[in-house]
Parts: C-alpha cells; structure tokens; sequence
C-alpha cells in the first residue's frame, strides 16, 4: 500500500468540455482526469501524512490550512465548472487510489447523471440578509450610582422587548424574502446562520440562502435581490456558485439530509 | 472612561474579518455543508461535519483572544 491518496474534487460528464490544462490541486500537484462510465472526475494525488486521519484532524484546527485547501478545492472546482455541469465534491474527500474513483463513477453513474442533469445551465446564488439590532439600545450604558435599581430594570426590560420584537419582525422578513428569492429559483436551500465571529458581523443574519437559478434569469434574479434592500435590513448577493449546495443528493452510504428550507 | 466607549463601539466595527475571509465563510458554508458526499471504501471524508464546525469554532475564539490581546496592549 502506498501512502498516497487520490483527492477527490468534482464530477461531470466525460462528453463534457475539459478545464484547461495546468490545473493545480491542494498540495499544488496537478490536477488529473479520471474517466469512466461516461463519467469524469478530477482529482490529484496527496500525501497520507497530510491527509490521513490524524493529521487531518489537528490540520482542521489550522485556519490557515482550511482556507488554503478550502481556496485551492474551490479553484479546482470552478475550473471544471466554467466549461461543464459540475458536481462538486465536499471538501477533504480521499480514495485510496484511482481504482475506487472509477468504481464510485460506475456504481453511483445514475445518481450523478441525475444531479448533473438537474444542475446543467443553472447557477448558484447565495443571499446573505442581515437585520440590524434596532438602533442598539444602549448596552448597559453605566449607569449613574444615584439611579434607582428598578428604574435600570425596566429600561432593560423594555430593551430587551424591543429588541424580541425587532428579531421576530426580521424573522419574518427573512422567510418572505426566500419565498420570493425562492419563487425566481428552480431549487432552494438554507444554510445555517454564519457564527458572528466568522462572518465579522455584528448583525443578526436571519437568511443564508442558497438558490439554483436558470442561467438565463441571473440578471432577472439580481434584480429582485436589489428590490429588497430596504429600512432596517441589508442584503447581500453572493456568486454564482457552482452548484455546491445543490449536489449532495448523490450520497453513497446513509443519506441524511439536513438544515433543509422549505 | 467616556472616551473609552466611541473608541470601544468603532473598533468593534472595524473588527470585521478581512474581506478575504468573510468569502472563505461563504466558502466553507459550501464545502462543509455542500457538494457531493461519498462515503464507504474511502480513506477520510469529512461526513462528520461537527468535527469540524467545533474545530472551526475553538479556532474563531483563539483568533478572537488573540485579537483582544492585541486591543489592550494599545491600551496600555
């Protein structure tokens, strides 16, 4: 056995345009395709100590590390999906080698053309909203000494009303925007809130959309992204994506579908 | 300590992550929660997404004290 595995990155149709030649993978190695069943898929070789279990493990800890093989996966991806249907692979998935790629394209062909064919000629745009915590209500401002305690209690009381009141109503916004969003789009997903420390914002995001929307409706879509901006909320418009949050349906093993929109 | 508090409020704007790292959140919604997920034969896949939203986690806090640090020795 040697200690070199075979990265997986994406998968489409052998028929397809390939992506230009040059393609680098996540430990910089090239890029290859492996053909079979009328299937594509592209992948490099890594080394096990980097991407064996225990390494990997503490590497996940490493932020530099996810983001540079989060990059460099993305780029290898988006390479093969700007000339075809691209199914992409979730990040960090390694073969023992070439042989079990070819056996994964024949035993899930099916599922793959399925997904391909569901995702040909659209794109992926993520919606981003964010409600503002309405107008702040003075994080405990200190208070003066001589201000009676009760006095403090209610104002917060009442802050933290408003503030229960103000997040029901941006709830609420959120889920008619992705119905709208959702009514331009052939497929929608949610994905969970961003953790405030990731995103760097301080807003409540109330809407991680994902939406799969026909090539031909981009424009159509952004337009309806830009009529919602208004008092109280911002928007923000994301990609297009590769279809990532479109192609988990092709799951070998147990499936478990979750986080899923309405 | 007045003045302490406009200076607090706009660092605490200005603290967002870098503009390339607010993408790479974009990015690992996708990679993490998306795309094609196999299992079985294979070496490692990260079916096992808690592992690494908690990796992810711990690593926001340690980025987040290290911040901290680096805001109160500019105090100092």
């Amino acid at each position: 056995m040697s200690d070199v595995g075979t990265y997986l990155y994406a998968v489409a149709l052998a028929e397809d345009p390939a992506p230009s030649e040059g393609l680098t993978g996540v430990t910089g190695g090239p890029v290859r395709a492996i053909s079979h069943a009328g299937l594509v898929a592209y992948v490099s070789a890594v080394p096990l100590t980097e991407f064996g279990e225990e390494p990997l493990r503490r590497s996940l800890e490493d932020m530099d590390w996810l983001g540079e093989t989060a990059r460099a996966h993305h780029r290898v991806v988006e390479a093969v999906a700007a000339k075809a249907p691209t199914a992409p692979v979730r990040l960090v998935t390694v073969y023992r080698d070439d042989a079990q790629i070819r056996s994964l394209l024949e035993q899930r062909h099916d599922d793959f053309v399925d997904v391909l064919s569901r995702i040909a000629g659209r794109q992926e745009w993520g919606v981003k909203v964010y409600a503002a915590p309405s107008e702040a209500p003075q994080p405990e401002e200190p208070a003066a000494p001589s201000s009676p305690g009760t006095a403090y209690l209610k104002k917060r009381q009442a802050s933290l009303h408003t503030r229960e009141e103000a997040w029901r109503q941006a709830v609420a916004r959120a889920e008619q925007i992705h119905d709208v969003l959702g009514s331009v789009a052939v497929a929608s997903h949610r994905h969970r809130a961003q953790d405030p420390q990731l995103s760097g914002r301080e807003e409540w995001m109330v809407l991680n959309g994902a939406y799969l929307v026909d090539e031909e409706r981009g424009g159509e879509f952004g337009q309806v992204v830009e009529g919602l901006r208004g008092e109280g909320i911002e928007v923000e418009l994301t990609g297009p994506w590769a279809p990532y949050s479109f192609t988990t349906a092709v799951e070998t093993g147990e499936s478990e579908a979750r986080d899923d929109g309405p | 300590m007045t003045d302490l508090e406009p200076r607090g409020a706009e660092l605490a704007r200005e603290g967002r992550l870098p503009s390339e790292r607010v993408a790479l959140v974009d990015l690992l919604d996708r990679l993490l929660a998306g795309g094609v997920v196999v299992s079985g034969d294979l070496v490692l896949s990260i079916a096992d997404i808690d592992l690494v939203r908690i990796s992810v986690r711990a690593l926001v806090m340690s980025v987040r004290e290290s911040d901290t640090i680096v805001g109160a020795r500019r105090d100092e």
